[in-house]
C-alpha cells in the first residue's frame, strides 16, 4: 500500500478519533470537577453517565412516532438526561460521600465504587423490569445519514470526507456540536462567573473559602450538579453515536475518560478535555496499527490491531505520567509548609 | 424457618407414610444465562428443558419419582457458571445437567461436576475443548465448531462466491475458536484473508471499519454474539459497507434485529439449533412454548427441550438398568453414553466415546428486512465415533 492511499486513511482514522475524544472529554470532565473539589475520584460518574444514556433512551423511546421535530427529540433528550444525572449525582454525594468527608481518603473512594455497582445493577433491574437489556436507540430519521450529501450545499466536505473513506453522519457532527457548546458554556461558568469563582476557592481551599462566607458544602453540591450534567450529557451523546447502551456499558468508557482526566492533569478542566482527544486519537491509531506495519514493510508492527486499543491508552498514559507527573495540562501542588 | 418446617413436614410425612407411597426427590438442573446481555438466549434453554421435564412428569411419577427442574443462572460469565456447578454438585437429588450456552462457561463447570459425576447434556456449546478433554460425564446434542467453522467457510465459498475475507472474532473460547476453523477451511480452498483480528470493544468500532474500507474485502465472517455484532454491523452499514457478514450461532437472536436494525440485513449465520419452521416436527411444541411463556420459541428453545429429553431418557435408562430404583450419578453418567434418545425435535441422539452427537445438523440462516428465514441445511458427522 503506497502513501497516496494511507494519508487520506489516517486522516479518516484521526478524524474519527476525535468524534469519539469528544465523547470522552465531556466524561472526564465529570471526574475532574469532582475531583477539582473534593480530591475524590467519582468512580460512580461511570454510572452517572449511563442514567444519563438510559434516560435519553427513554425519551427517545417514548417519542418515537410522535411528530415532532428530531432536534427539538433530542434537545428534551438532552434536558432530561442533564437533570436526571445532575440530581442522582447530589444524591451520591450527600448520602455516600459528605458523611464520609473526614474519614481517610481510602474510605470514599471504597464507597465510590460500591455506589458505581450499586447503580449498575438498579439500572439492570430497571430495565429488566421491562423485558430489556440492550438499550437500542430510536433516533428520528435523518440523524443517521451522511453530513454532506452529494447536492448539499457542503458537498466539497462530503466529497473530501468521502475520498478519505469516512463517513461523517448528521449524529457525529451533533455529537461534536453539543460537545464544543458543553465545554464553552462550562467554561464561562467556572472562569467568567461569581459562581466559578466561588468553585474555584473551593478547590483551592475549602475551609479558608468557608471563612470568606463561602457556603461549601453548597459549592460542592453544585459541583456535582455540574458534574453530573456533563455526564448526562455525555451520557446521550455516547447513545447518539453507537446507538446501544445497557447498565454495563459504562465501566469501559468511564475507565478510559478517567484515564483521559489523569492524562490532561486531574483536577484540570482544559486537561481533562486534551486527554480526551488524544485518548479518542491515539486508540483509533494503534487500531489501525497493523495496516500501517503492513505498509511500511515493519513486520512487528503487523500484530498490534484493535485488540490492543486498550493496552495502547494506558501505555501512553504511564509513559507521560513517567515524564509528567502532574498530567499534560496539570499543576503540581506545592506543599506549603 | 419456612424452608425447614417443609423439610420437617417432608420428613414427616415420609416417616408416616411409609416408604412405599412416598415420592423420591430427583431432580435435574439447568445452567444457562438467565440474567444479563445473554438471558434472551440462556432463558430459551431454561423454558425448553421445562417443557420436556413437564412431558416426564407422569412417567416419572409411576416409578415414585418426584420429578423437578432447578434453573441456576450463570450469567454468561465462567466463574459464575462454576459455583452454579458446585452448588449442583452439593445437592445430591440432581442426576444430570442441561446447559450451558457458552462454552466458555461449559469447559470448567463440567470440570467442576466431573468428580461427583454429574452427567451434562448440552444444548449449544460447539468449541471443540467441550468434548476433546474426554470427560466422562460432558455430552452435546449440537455439532462441533470444527464442523460449524467449515460449513461457514463453505457457504461463504460457494454461495456468496467470496475472493477475500476480513476476520473479527470476540476474543473469548468460542469467537476464537470459531474463527480458526473458518481460517483453516478458507486458506484451503485458497480464500485470501484481508485482515484477522480479535476485539473485546463493545461500542466504538470506527478503527477496524475503517480498515474493512481500506481492504475491501467481500465478506465478513464474525466470530462472536449478537450483542456485539449487532452494534459492529449497524456502525459498518452506517459507513457505506454494504458486504454480507457471515457469523455462527451467537448471532442467533431476535435481539440481532433489534439492535443491528437495517444493519441486519445481508447477515447470514450457521447454527446448529434449527429454527422451529425448519423442523415441521417441532410445532406441538413451539405452541406450548408461546402458550407457557408468551414468548415465541427459538432455536436455543427448541435444543433445551432435546438436551433435556436426553438427560430425561438417559436418566430413565439408567433406573431401569437400576431395577427401577433411583440410579446413583455414575450410574446415569453411563446411561448417558448409552442410551438412544427418540423422539426429539432434531432427530435420534446417540453419542460417541467423547460424548459428541454421531449424526448431528447444521443449518444456514439468513436475515433480510428484519426477517429470519432458513437458507440451507447441512449434515455433519462427529468426527470420531
Amino acid at each position: 500500500m503506497d502513501f497516496a492511499t494511507l494519508a487520506p486513511f489516517l486522516v479518516g482514522v484521526v478524524i474519527s478519533g476525535l468524534v469519539l475524544g469528544f465523547v470522552y472529554a465531556i466524561i472526564a470532565l465529570g471526574y475532574t470537577m469532582v475531583y477539582g473539589v473534593l480530591q475524590l475520584i467519582n468512580f460512580a460518574h461511570s454510572e452517572v453517565f449511563v442514567t444519563g444514556a438510559v434516560v435519553g433512551f427513554e425519551i427517545f423511546r417514548v417519542l418515537n412516532g410522535v411528530e415532532m421535530n428530531g432536534y427539538l427529540k433530542l434537545l428534551l433528550a438532552l434536558i432530561a438526561a442533564m437533570v436526571a444525572s445532575g440530581l442522582l449525582n447530589i444524591l451520591i454525594e450527600r448520602l455516600a460521600y459528605r458523611p464520609l468527608r473526614n474519614a481517610p481518603r481510602l474510605v470514599p473512594l471504597i464507597t465510590a465504587i460500591g455506589v458505581s455497582l450499586i447503580l449498575q445493577d438498579l439500572i439492570r433491574i430497571i430495565e429488566g423490569f421491562q423485558g430489556r437489556f440492550d438499550l437500542t436507540y430510536q433516533l428520528p430519521t435523518g440523524f443517521s445519514t451522511p453530513f454532506c450529501g452529494p447536492e448539499s450545499s457542503c458537498a466539497g466536505v462530503g466529497k473530501f470526507l468521502g475520498g478519505i473513506g469516512i463517513s461523517l453522519q448528521i449524529k457525529e457532527v451533533i455529537v461534536v456540536l453539543v460537545a464544543l457548546v458543553s465545554l464553552a458554556a462550562l467554561n464561562y461558568l467556572v472562569n467568567f462567573t461569581k459562581l466559578g469563582r466561588a468553585i474555584r476557592a473551593v478547590a483551592q481551599d475549602r475551609v479558608t473559602a468557608g471563612l470568606m462566607g463561602i457556603d461549601a458544602n453548597g459549592i460542592i453540591s453544585l459541583t456535582f450538579l455540574i458534574g453530573g450534567a456533563l455526564g448526562g450529557i455525555s451520557g446521550v451523546l455516547f447513545g447518539l453515536k453507537f446507538g446501544t447502551v445497557n447498565a454495563y456499558s459504562g465501566f469501559d468508557p468511564g475507565i478510559v475518560a478517567f484515564t483521559a482526566a489523569v492524562l490532561g492533569g486531574i483536577g484540570s478542566i482544559p486537561g481533562a478535555v486534551l486527554g480526551g482527544l488524544v485518548l479518542g486519537v491515539i486508540q483509533n491509531l494503534i487500531g489501525v496499527t497493523n495496516i500501517l506495519g503492513g505498509a511500511l514493510n515493519i513486520a512487528n508492527l503487523g500484530v498490534i490491531d484493535s485488540s490492543y486499543q486498550r493496552i495502547g491508552a494506558f501505555l501512553v498514559l504511564v509513559l507521560i505520567l513517567i515524564f509528567k507527573p502532574t498530567g499534560l495540562l496539570g499543576r503540581s501542588n506545592v506543599e506549603k509548609v | 424457618m419456612k424452608k425447614t418446617s417443609i423439610l420437617a413436614l417432608t420428613l414427616l410425612g415420609s416417616l408416616t407414610l411409609g416408604a412405599a407411597s412416598a415420592q423420591t426427590s430427583l431432580k435435574i438442573a439447568s445452567i444457562s444465562p438467565l440474567s444479563g446481555g445473554q438471558s434472551d438466549l440462556g432463558t430459551q434453554i431454561k423454558n425448553g428443558a421445562q417443557l420436556a421435564v413437564n412431558e416426564y412428569v407422569a412417567q416419572f411419577k409411576k416409578l415414585g419419582f418426584d420429578l423437578s427442574l432447578t434453573g441456576y443462572d450463570d450469567q454468561a460469565d465462567p466463574a459464575t457458571g462454576t459455583a452454579a456447578a458446585r452448588k449442583i454438585a452439593a445437592d445430591t437429588s440432581i442426576l444430570a445437567v442441561v446447559g450451558t450456552l457458552n462454552s466458555g462457561v461449559a469447559i470448567p463447570s463440567s470440570a467442576a461436576l466431573a468428580p461427583s459425576h454429574v452427567a451434562m447434556v448440552s444444548p449449544a456449546n460447539t468449541a471443540n475443548q467441550v468434548t476433546d478433554r474426554g470427560l466422562k460425564n460432558m455430552n452435546r446434542i449440537v455439532a462441533r465448531d470444527d464442523a460449524q467453522g467449515p460449513a461457514g467457510a463453505n457457504f461463504m465459498v460457494s454461495k456468496l462466491k467470496s475472493k477475500s475475507v476480513y476476520l473479527l472474532n470476540d476474543k473469548t473460547a468460542y469467537g476464537e475458536g470459531l474463527v480458526a476453523e473458518v481460517k483453516k477451511a478458507l486458506q484451503a480452498k485458497n480464500v485470501k484473508i484481508s485482515g484477522d483480528e480479535g476485539t473485546e470493544e463493545k461500542s466504538d468500532f470506527s478503527a477496524i471499519i475503517q480498515k474493512i474500507k481500506l481492504t475491501k474485502p467481500d465478506a465478513i465472517y464474525f466470530g462472536g454474539i449478537y450483542n456485539q455484532i449487532g452494534v459492529f454491523v449497524k456502525q459498518l452499514r452506517e459507513q457505506g459497507v454494504m458486504i454480507p457478514l457471515v457469523g455462527g450461532d451467537g448471532l442467533d437472536s431476535e435481539q440481532m434485529v433489534t439492535i443491528g436494525g437495517k444493519g441486519s440485513d445481508n447477515v447470514f449465520y450457521t447454527t446448529v439449533a434449527a429454527p422451529a419452521d425448519a423442523l415441521p416436527s417441532a410445532k406441538k411444541v413451539a405452541d406450548a412454548y408461546s402458550k407457557t411463556y408468551g414468548k415465541d420459541i427459538q432455536g436455543f428453545g427448541i435444543f433445551g427441550y432435546d438436551a433435556a429429553k436426553v438427560v430425561l431418557q438417559g436418566v430413565l435408562l439408567a433406573a431401569k438398568d437400576n431395577g427401577n430404583k433411583l440410579p446413583s450419578r455414575e450410574q446415569v453418567e453411563t446411561a448417558m453414553r448409552k442410551v438412544r434418545a427418540t423422539g426429539l425435535l432434531s432427530g435420534t441422539v446417540q453419542f460417541n466415546s467423547m460424548g459428541d452427537r454421531k449424526a448431528a445438523k447444521m443449518y444456514i440462516m439468513s436475515i433480510n428486512n428484519g426477517k429470519f428465514s432458513l437458507n440451507s441445511t447441512l449434515n455433519v458427522k462427529a468426527p470420531v465415533n
